[in-house]
């Protein structure tokens, strides 16, 4: 196995302990966070097999979308703080409520 | 005229809108208005030319794929670009009335950010752009959301946004496998070197889920009701009609282009999710006291129809779920559109105190009538043409059940609307304040239920057009 | 009961802590096998990409991709930026959290220090970006780094600033990639198909454009609300 699944594999396993983040903690700003672990996750696994070019240049395309992903990852990340922001404001407490009805 | 690339100002002409309405507030009804009209002019363009030639395939920088991004053009997207236009200039006049003078400030380039997404969703023919336009459909529609204020739909928003960029990143996971095991993210250039191994079909399972939880499929269905129905009724109408539907053309897109569906299992297995959603939206439905979240709840049902299609997976049924598509659109939109007059109208939106709504709101009530017809499925409406087209697809296909489900379905639909009619013409027990409601509103939600019946008279036109091209075009020869 | 809320129920949290880490573990271990199962060596499209670097107008190949070969991906993320910035103003204006004290002697002096200095860096790293990696994203986020600094420091901008002159620069960057791919169009060719001798201008041009107005948005988005506007009615 190259070196280059190594780090193809850390990111499948930062994707999943994000999912697992994600689902578990109540706090907002945790959830954020989880998000954000997930697309560093799979933004690695582009990267990481992106190195399979056999002693060339890697392949600059996956490159290319890891850095749209992560403009689009900023964007993200700043609607949802302004957001919890709004909420922890309206609701006292950064949290989602639980659904009344399901 | 042949040479006008409509497809790109399709595209950019939002754009271009919202950067003028972000720079010019104060006048952003009137260039919002502008740059509607505009697109509507574009997509009948675009239109007349994918009719006269063909599918249009255009390479973005001359370079063609796989190396540079394709936008293609057939008949299905065509006819999502379409309903977009209708219920977009709908929504746009309607929004002209329905917000105070100076506070749509933030609304208008939201909302053109939005179209733009989902028009260049609906041309993309490349995979990793349709993950770019998706997270633009996304964070517009989040932050339309939240513009109400007010805890409900802050939360509804804050919900919202977490599911969207969990399918999202899903999505691109499935798109990153893809890619590194066939060195293309472009439709066709996947589709000509697609074979089945372990990558794909966890690329299926990934970028189907996340797309599942965009477009709210039973049991990933939970986030829709509090967005939907705590958002401004603008909003509510784009989400229902138009943005989820967006993640469902591009998972119509992905199976029936790219992905080997040499067995049937996963298709049978959206096929029952859509049952239940269609059983367990409606049931909620029955049960709910607020108005916009009865239509919310309607829109879940709904959804479910759609997913019929896919164990069933003939053309019929293909043309079946788009009819239901876009008669939904247009139907759901007028709807949410009469709801949001009510709510104007009394403020308040509660079904039991509707007092009276149908001898002072006639024209609302019309058209909150006329999409139920189209809800309901009863003639000559274009949701009566979807449930025939799977009806008959259900028993070519020997699956039966399917039409049980349908009838179930019609019947649930049948009884929320009727309810909300009856309450239409009670009255309260305490009158309350009512307000004049603005003529625009009322006559942008009409034109849409009469479109949604209109889509049944007219048939088919639409029909027709799903032909050229792919994905339908290609069923013929599988 | 949503997944989620199943979960916050403290009697009944642990054993559906379990099954989701099982559910979870075997999804990583299913994902894990299926990044092993792909080749060892792939080319992916850099083949295709060194072909065609010559005509592209830079010789970063990174560069190339982002702002020729898939411009149009570029285009969209600009969009995806400024509505990001537009969604956070949509909501409000500057939560209150500000401290009103003076910022300490090392936050003070080293912010006077250091923002020329990102600056200089910001304008290299875009020059560069044409034949080594850099570019407008990272000139950008440079930038930002300059004027998040800046309102650590407690600098906020001028109210005659934050009305027009700020939505002005904010739209820069997109505004210029619609425009150029517009002219284009009027021009014969098709959407962002740079003329061949062009191409390295254009792209310079996009990516002042561009970091400007990614420097100005990262920025404004860390001040998290609207900005007060001085009216002059």
């Amino acid at each position: 196995m190259s070196h280059v699944f190594l780090y193809a594999l850390v990111g499948v396993g930062l994707f999943t302990l994000g999912l697992y983040a994600l689902i578990v903690h109540p706090h907002l700003l945790r959830k954020i966070l989880a998000i954000n672990v997930m697309g560093s996750g799979v933004f690695l696994v582009l990267v990481a097999l992106a190195a399979r070019t056999g002693g060339a240049v890697p392949d600059p395309v996956p490159h290319a979308m890891v850095i749209t992903g992560i403009v689009v990852a900023i964007s993200a990340t700043a609607l949802a703080l302004a957001l919890m922001l709004r909420v922890q404001t309206e609701t006292g407490q950064a949290r989602l409520p639980e659904e009344r009805i399901e | 005229m042949q040479d006008i690339p409509w497809g790109v100002l399709v595209i950019l002409l939002p754009v271009v809108g919202t950067l003028a309405c972000f720079l010019c507030p104060r006048r952003s009804v009137p260039l919002g208005l502008a740059a509607a009209l505009g697109v509507v002019v574009c997509v009948a363009g675009l239109g007349w030319q994918v009719v006269e030639q063909g599918a249009q395939r255009y390479a973005i920088g001359g370079w063609g794929a796989p190396l540079g991004i394709d936008l293609y053009a057939d008949g299905l997207s065509l006819l999502m670009l379409a309903v977009t236009a209708v219920v977009g200039l709908g929504i746009s006049v309607y929004s002209t009335s329905y917000f105070e003078p100076g506070r749509s400030a933030f609304f208008w380039p939201l909302w053109m950010f939005l179209w733009a997404a989902l028009n260049a969703l609906f041309l993309s023919a490349d995979i990793f752009n349709l993950y770019v336009t998706l997270e633009l459909l996304g964070l517009a529609a989040v932050a339309l959301v939240a513009l109400a204020g007010g805890a409900d739909a802050l939360t509804g928003a804050m919900r919202y946004l977490l599911v969207s960029l969990l399918g999202s990143l899903s999505y691109l996971l499935g798109v990153a496998l893809l890619y590194h095991s066939f060195g293309s993210v472009d439709i066709a250039i996947l589709a000509h070197r697609m074979e089945a191994s372990p990558a794909v079909w966890t690329a299926m399972g990934l970028m189907s889920a996340g797309l599942l939880l965009k477009t709210a499929l039973f049991p990933l269905h939970f986030w829709l009701p509090p967005a939907h129905a705590s958002a401004p009724t603008p909003v509510s109408a784009l989400l229902s009609a138009l943005v989820v539907k967006a993640s469902f053309y591009m998972l119509l897109r992905l199976w029936l282009e790219i992905f080997p569906l040499s067995n049937s299992a996963p298709g049978q297995l959206l096929g029952l999710l859509g049952a239940v959603a269609v059983l367990w939206g409606g049931l909620l439905a029955l049960r709910q006291t607020r108005l916009k979240m009865l239509i919310a709840y309607s829109t879940v049902a709904q959804l479910g129809y759609l997913f019929l299609a896919f164990p069933m997976a003939t053309s019929i049924a293909w043309k079946g779920a788009l009819y239901l598509l876009l008669s939904h659109a247009l139907a759901k939109a007028a709807m949410f559109m009469a709801a949001g007059s009510i709510l104007y109208f009394g403020g308040h939106d509660r079904i039991a105190d509707l007092d009276r709504v149908a001898q002072r709101l006639p024209l609302t009530l019309a058209a909150f009538g006329l999409a139920g017809v189209s809800s309901m499925g009863l003639p000559p409406s274009g949701g009566f043409i979807a449930k025939w087209l799977l009806l008959e697809a259900a028993i070519r296909t020997g699956q039966w059940w399917w039409a049980i489900i349908l009838i179930l379905g019609g019947l649930l639909t049948a009884a929320y609307i009727l309810k909300v009619v009856g309450y239409a013409f009670t009255q309260a027990e305490v009158t309350h304040e009512a307000r004049a409601v603005p003529v625009p509103m009322e006559w942008a939600a009409l034109a849409l239920a009469l479109a949604a019946v209109l889509l049944g008279l007219f048939a088919p036109w639409p029909l027709a057009l799903m032909e050229i091209g792919l994905p339908f075009g290609v069923e013929a020869a599988r | 009961m949503t997944p989620m809320s199943m979960i916050e129920n403290s009697r009944q949290q642990t054993p559906f802590r379990l099954l989701l880490i099982v559910l979870l573990s075997a999804l990583a271990t299913g994902l894990g096998y299926v990044v092993l199962s792909l080749p060892l060596e792939d080319p992916g499209l850099s083949e295709q990409v060194t072909a065609k670097l010559v005509h592209s107008g830079v010789s970063n190949p990174v560069t190339a991709v982002l702002l020729n070969f898939r411009g149009y991906d570029t285009l969209l993320e600009t969009g995806v930026l400024l509505l990001a910035l537009v969604g956070v103003w949509s909501l409000g204006g500057i939560p209150q959290q500000r401290s009103s004290t003076r910022p300490g002697p090392v936050l003070d002096t080293l912010s006077r220090q250091l923002v020329p200095l990102l600056i200089l860096v910001a304008g290299y790293l875009l020059w560069v970006g044409a034949y080594a990696p850099g570019g407008a994203f990272q000139a950008g986020a440079v930038l930002a780094a300059a004027g998040v600094l800046l309102l650590l420091a407690g600098w906020l901008p001028g109210a005659r600033f934050s009305g027009l002159p700020l939505r002005i620069a904010l739209v820069t960057g997109l505004g210029i990639f619609v425009a150029v791919g517009m002219v284009l169009i009027l021009l014969g060719r098709r959407l962002l198909e740079y003329p061949p001798s062009f191409a390295g201008s254009l792209i310079l041009l996009i990516e002042a454009a561009a970091s400007l107005s990614i420097g100005i948005t990262l920025a404004a988005l860390f001040l998290g609300g609207r900005p007060e506007v001085e009216s002059r009615r």
